[in-house]
């Protein structure tokens, strides 16, 4: 199989994870999500959950075969279109920096720029969600500027609070609820991304996106 | 109702776990022990959906407010209703006041690290999102998102007279598996596999792994000969499922297990199959395990022959309801 193909592997006996290769980038993202939209309405499957440049398919029952949903998947790709879903934006005001972002200090020693300057560069851009995951309502983004990416840290931290903003490597983040993480928080937000008795529960979904604001920036 | 009179901590609301979330970052949570839980609302002719209380640190105690039947499947703990022995897996009846004693899980019969406290009616949580069960990381689902504490009042279902005082063996006895005196699961291989070396890959099947002390209801980790790729792994986060095989750069695995998040980034070398997700959620912590590499069909057939083992229990108690004159 040449590595410019599709990947397709078990999660066990509950799932498949179909993997395409390749940078990560809008276009993909959003042939990503109509596949996952069109699979997610096959019989046999629970739910067609996007990742980044890939979907996990979850089996109601394992097929007794797996040949035939392999095939399907494959041909659903070929022809999936760029699915561009109709997103609303989210305004979050950030605090960078004090309290609410303590690992500021290896932001600005990785990546040599001020807090203002990592502040600046964070805000500027539309932040694309591309799928949710890790935790309820916490959502993968695109968009960010590669001059502030920061490996994640050696030691995760056993807590850091909802709302916090964070960069792990080429991405950044905003947890939705308290709970440990590799990132490095540079800043935090007050914005409720999930709550169970809403309907849908989580705030944002695939196609929408964020735009960060500078609310106060503590040195 | 029942009051929970002391626990050690980690004690949770349980069903078989919450299907469809994923979308929304939500993970499934759900008993360790599907079977447990399954089979005791079969014993007392709960709903499928029926939650229980998931046990993990003992001594437990609770005190039942009203008349009702319960059962206690999973670990065998000893346990004393007042001054009563209360045997695992088997229906009994307890009266309003009457204190239940769930002590440490033996180890005579069958090893297993975990109790269901199952109640006729079921532990009358609200449902949240299709489940009842506990999403700690989410702080919703169970009793208010938490673990329960002592003072806790936890509703129970409408009672119903399940009355058959039946009982069966337990899955652990009915369908064993062990490799060289270890308990085993079954493993299907997960996306890179290949990428590892073949020592990573010898060792995976053919060593025994230990169960380390920091293991708990989001995943467990093992410890043994250090896994280890043949180049270094770098991937995007993606969806996985509670049984993944994940290999952190360390090269000691990770077993994701009920609480997982519903993706991650780290290697994935195995997969260990839904059907014996129960026995590795009853292993004791710092005990041994070992894998054993099956086909997609061999995995598919453990599948069936769990269903096969729910629905005998089903029958079996069927049975014995009707030839009691129904009750």
């Amino acid at each position: 199989m040449s590595t410019d193909e599709p990947r397709i592997s078990l999660l066990g006996t509950s799932a498949l994870l179909f993997d395409t290769p390749g940078p990560t980038e809008l276009d993909t993202q959003r042939r990503i999500w109509a596949l996952a939209e069109e699979v997610g309405q096959w019989p046999e499957i629970r739910e067609a959950v996007p990742g980044m440049n890939n979907v996990m398919l979850s089996f109601k029952r394992p097929p007794s075969s797996l040949g035939s949903i392999e095939a399907r998947l494959l041909s659903a790709w070929a022809s999936a279109s760029t699915l561009k879903l109709e997103g609303r934006l989210i305004e979050l005001p950030v605090i960078y920096g004090g309290e609410g972002g303590p690992h500021v200090a290896d932001v600005v020693a990785h990546t040599g720029l001020s807090l203002d300057d990592i502040a600046e560069i964070h805000s500027a851009p539309i932040y694309q969600v591309y799928a949710l995951g890790s935790h309820p309502g916490y959502c993968y983004l695109g968009g960010m500027d590669q001059r502030i990416a920061t490996p994640r840290r050696k030691t995760p931290t056993l807590r850091i609070p909802g709302g916090a903003v964070s960069i792990g490597g080429g991405q950044t983040g905003v947890s939705a609820s308290p709970g440990p993480s590799g990132w490095n928080t540079i800043g935090s937000t007050e914005m409720r991304f999930f709550d169970p008795a809403s309907d849908p529960p989580a705030l944002l979904r695939p196609g929408d996106s964020i735009r960060f604001r500078i609310a106060a920036v503590i040195r | 109702m029942i009051e929970v009179i002391s626990t050690g901590g980690l004690a949770t609301i349980q069903d078989l776990g919450r299907r469809g979330a994923l979308k929304w970052g939500v993970g499934t949570s759900g008993a360790m022990d599907d079977l447990a839980v399954a089979a005791g609302n079969i014993l007392l002719g709960n709903p499928d959906d029926a939650a229980a209380i998931e046990v993990q640190i003992f001594p437990f105690r609770i005190r039942f407010q009203d008349d009702t039947t319960f059962a206690v499947t999973g670990a065998d703990c000893d346990g004393m209703l007042d001054d009563l022995p209360v045997l695992p897996w088997c229906v009994h009846r307890a009266s309003a006041g009457q204190v239940l004693h769930l002590g440490l899980p033996r180890r005579d019969g069958w090893a297993a690290g975990r109790a269901y406290l199952c109640v006729a009616g079921g532990v009358d949580v609200p449902s949240v999102l299709g489940s009842r069960s506990t999403q700690l990381r989410g702080e919703f689902g169970g009793l208010e998102g938490r673990a329960l504490r002592a003072g806790d009042k936890v509703a129970t279902g409408p009672f119903h007279e399940a009355g058959a005082r039946v009982g069966f063996n337990p899955p652990a006895l009915a369908m064993p598996l062990m490799v060289d005196g270890l308990p085993a699961v079954r493993v299907l291989r997960a996306a890179e596999y290949e990428a590892y070396t073949p020592q990573a890959q010898a060792s995976l099947w053919n060593e025994p792994w230990r169960i380390s002390p920091q293991s708990d209801r989001y995943g467990f980790r093992l410890e043994g000969t250090p896994l280890m790729p043949k180049v270094p792994l770098e991937l995007r986060s993606h969806g996985i499922v509670p049984g993944v095989i994940q290999v952190p750069h360390g090269g000691q695995p990770i077993v994701q297990m009920r609480d997982a998040q519903p993706s991650g980034g780290y290697p994935k070398i195995g997969t260990v199959i839904e059907a014996d997700l129960w026995r590795l959620g009853q292993t004791p912590i710092g005990s041994r395990i070992r894998f054993v590499e099956v086909t997609w069909d061999e995995a598919v057939a453990a599948q069936d022959a769990n269903d096969r083992w729910l629905a005998e229990a089903r029958r079996l108690v069927g049975l014995f309801r009707a030839r009691r004159g129904g009750q």
